[in-house]
């Protein structure tokens, strides 16, 4: 917090952005909206809305598969978006860039095409007590289909991955490291650079959940190293069901496809079929187009705020929002960590976080409840669940007090 | 939509303190209810005299809804037999989910819940405790069946 108080004051105008996002501009239960569950899913930029709508009203067609103007064109918007988010991340190659339909999915590719085609008794996965469920369940199916184990390093009191453990953790038997850039359920930022040179010097691959890294800070898997790096386009106010898995070409040329059906082959016969070249190896079936579209506006909208602008505005915001919380009774934070993201979680003593989801609601402010898709982190911590509130790029001081009041309503009714 | 509507004085004084709450010594059933979208978790233990249930108490952590929605169940089935147990439960859930329902006079307290009806996506918060009633009744029904 120290950090974030220490962060110059900048020009980032929270008021004209939020000018571009028409879905906040509505009342919810007579009130103003307050979004504030930014980390379960962004809003949409009226850039990407137009994007999308322009390219389901001039361009498409499938992709790949024709000789006429639209079907062209809708391959060059198509390979146009897998292009910017190569820029978006950094990547050496366009071939290195897998559209998938989101992190869930490009983590159950590596694990089913890396994984299941590479691991064995004896072998190791390691992963962090912090995980999306989208991060463990895809580990522990490898698990049963090979034979390999799954490793777990623990998090403290704060909500940091012990890192020492988890160094301890590693050996020649690790094959793979998953972990979170950004916890989704506590706002920890996770040293990952750190970790990446560590599993590397193991001999072993990492793969990093971006999910909740994207939309607050620029990324450049060159620099951090990683071997895959997956990510959903619309935490980054973007379209659901796009996302991307970066993979290290080497890698991915080695991988063998997951899925099979149309667009991955070069050639198909009844006696043998041979595979199409990266990344399409891994795109079998029609795409998301008008997604990869939308995405592809969402990264160039990102940008044009300004990443490290954005980052310093948004910690600023968590910076009030939690001074404002430890002053209120009966309110505890969970996930304390140094390095943080904007995400709040948090419980209200006699109130249940469910209750407080709805008593927020009825004041028009939008958080999330639950267990954040993060059971492992609810039993550590030793909650059934907890009111998570995120903020983005549209999220104002007038939002932070919106949620304070609301909470102050919520003490009102439960006494 | 109206705040005091759902969460009506009974429903706060049964959050704030749940009657029969805790475990039950010598039950003749229990079953456990989860409801893993929030984290609620109930068990519920029963009593019986012949076909009625004698005692039950509950014990469990929930929101509001779900800890007082229980707390009144308790209540409400204690001295009956199943079948009006299940008679009871039916016009609970018709007060629960359909649309415009009102109360009764004759279901007493559980009225209170009649809020629950204009937020969706509570309803499964108070029939957890139902459901979870349920499975005791049919597992004692079953331990009934089975036995030598
Ligand atoms: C850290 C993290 N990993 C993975 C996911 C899964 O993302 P998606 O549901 O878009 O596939 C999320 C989304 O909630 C997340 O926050």
């Amino acid at each position: 917090m120290a950090t974030a108080l220490a962060t110059p004051p900048g020009n980032f105008d929270a008021e004209r952005v939020r000018r571009d996002f028409p879905i906040l501009q509505q009342h919810v239960n007579g009130r103003a909206l307050v979004y504030l569950d930014n980390a379960a899913s962004g809003q949409r930029p009226l850039a990407v809305l137009r994007a999308v709508e322009h390219y389901e009203t001039h361009t498409h067609a499938n992709v790949h598969r024709g000789v006429h103007t639209l079907s062209q064109a809708a391959t060059d918007a198509f390979e146009g978006a897998r292009e910017r988010a190569r820029r978006f991340l950094n990547a050496g190659s366009t071939r290195e860039i897998v559209f998938v339909r989101g992190t869930t999915e490009g983590i159950n590719l590596v694990a089913q095409s890396f994984g299941r085609a590479r691991l064995g008794r004896g072998d190791e996965i390691l992963i962090s007590a912090l995980e999306h469920h989208a991060n463990i369940v895809p580990w522990q199916m490898v698990c049963e289909q090979t034979g390999c184990t799954l490793k777990v390093a623990p998090i403290n009191r704060r909500g940091e991955i012990e890192l020492d453990a988890l160094l301890g953790l590693l050996s020649s038997r690790t094959r793979l490291v998953a972990v979170a850039q950004v916890s989704n359920a506590l706002g920890t930022v996770v040293p990952v650079e750190r970790i990446v040179q560590a599993a590397h010097s193991c001999g072993a691959l990492v793969l990093l959940d971006g999910a909740q890294a994207v939309a607050h800070a620029p990324i450049d898997v060159r620099a951090l190293g990683c071997d895959f790096y997956a990510f959903s386009g619309h935490k980054l106010y973007g379209p659901t069901g796009i996302g991307v898995l970066y993979g290290r070409e080497e890698l991915l040329q080695e991988m063998p496809p997951w899925q099979g059906g149309g667009e991955m082959i070069r050639t198909v016969s009844f006696e043998h079929t041979t595979y199409n070249d990266l990344p399409w190896k891994f795109e079998a079936g029609t795409p998301n187009i008008s997604g990869a579209v939308g995405l592809a506006a969402a990264m160039d909208y990102l940008e044009s705020l300004g990443l490290e602008a954005l980052a310093a505005h948004e910690q600023r915001l968590l910076a009030q929002a939690t001074a404002a919380l430890e002053r209120l009774p009966g309110i505890e934070i969970i996930g304390t960590a140094a390095h943080k993201a904007a995400v709040l979680s948090f419980t209200m003593r006699g109130c249940h976080p469910h209750d407080l989801g709805t008593v927020l609601d009825s004041q028009g402010v939008a958080i999330r409840t639950g267990h954040h898709c993060a059971m492992p982190v609810m039993t550590f911590f030793d909650v059934p669940a907890t009111a998570r509130a995120s903020f983005g790029c549209y999220n104002t001081e007038a939002d932070v007090a919106a949620l304070v009041a609301a909470l102050e309503k919520a003490r009102e009714v439960f006494g | 939509m109206d705040l005091k509507d759902l969460y009506r004085d009974v429903i706060l004084d049964h959050n704030r303190q749940p009657r029969n709450f805790g475990a039950l010594a010598h039950s003749d059933a229990h079953a456990e209810g989860h409801n893993p979208l929030c984290g609620d978790r109930l068990t519920v233990w029963l009593r019986f005299d012949g076909d009625r249930i004698a005692d039950i108490r509950f014990e469990g952590k929930g929101c509001a809804i779900s800890t007082a929605s229980a707390s009144l169940m308790t209540e409400a089935v204690k001295g009956k037999d199943k079948a009006a147990i299940k008679e009871l439960y039916d016009r609970i859930h018709v007060l629960l989910t359909e649309p415009h329902a009102v109360a009764d006079a004759s279901l007493g307290k559980l009225a209170a819940l009649g809020g629950v009806n204009e937020f969706p996506a509570r309803v499964k918060c108070a029939t957890l405790c139902w459901h979870t009633l349920n499975a005791a009744l049919e597992r004692s029904a079953d331990a009934v069946s089975t036995e030598e």
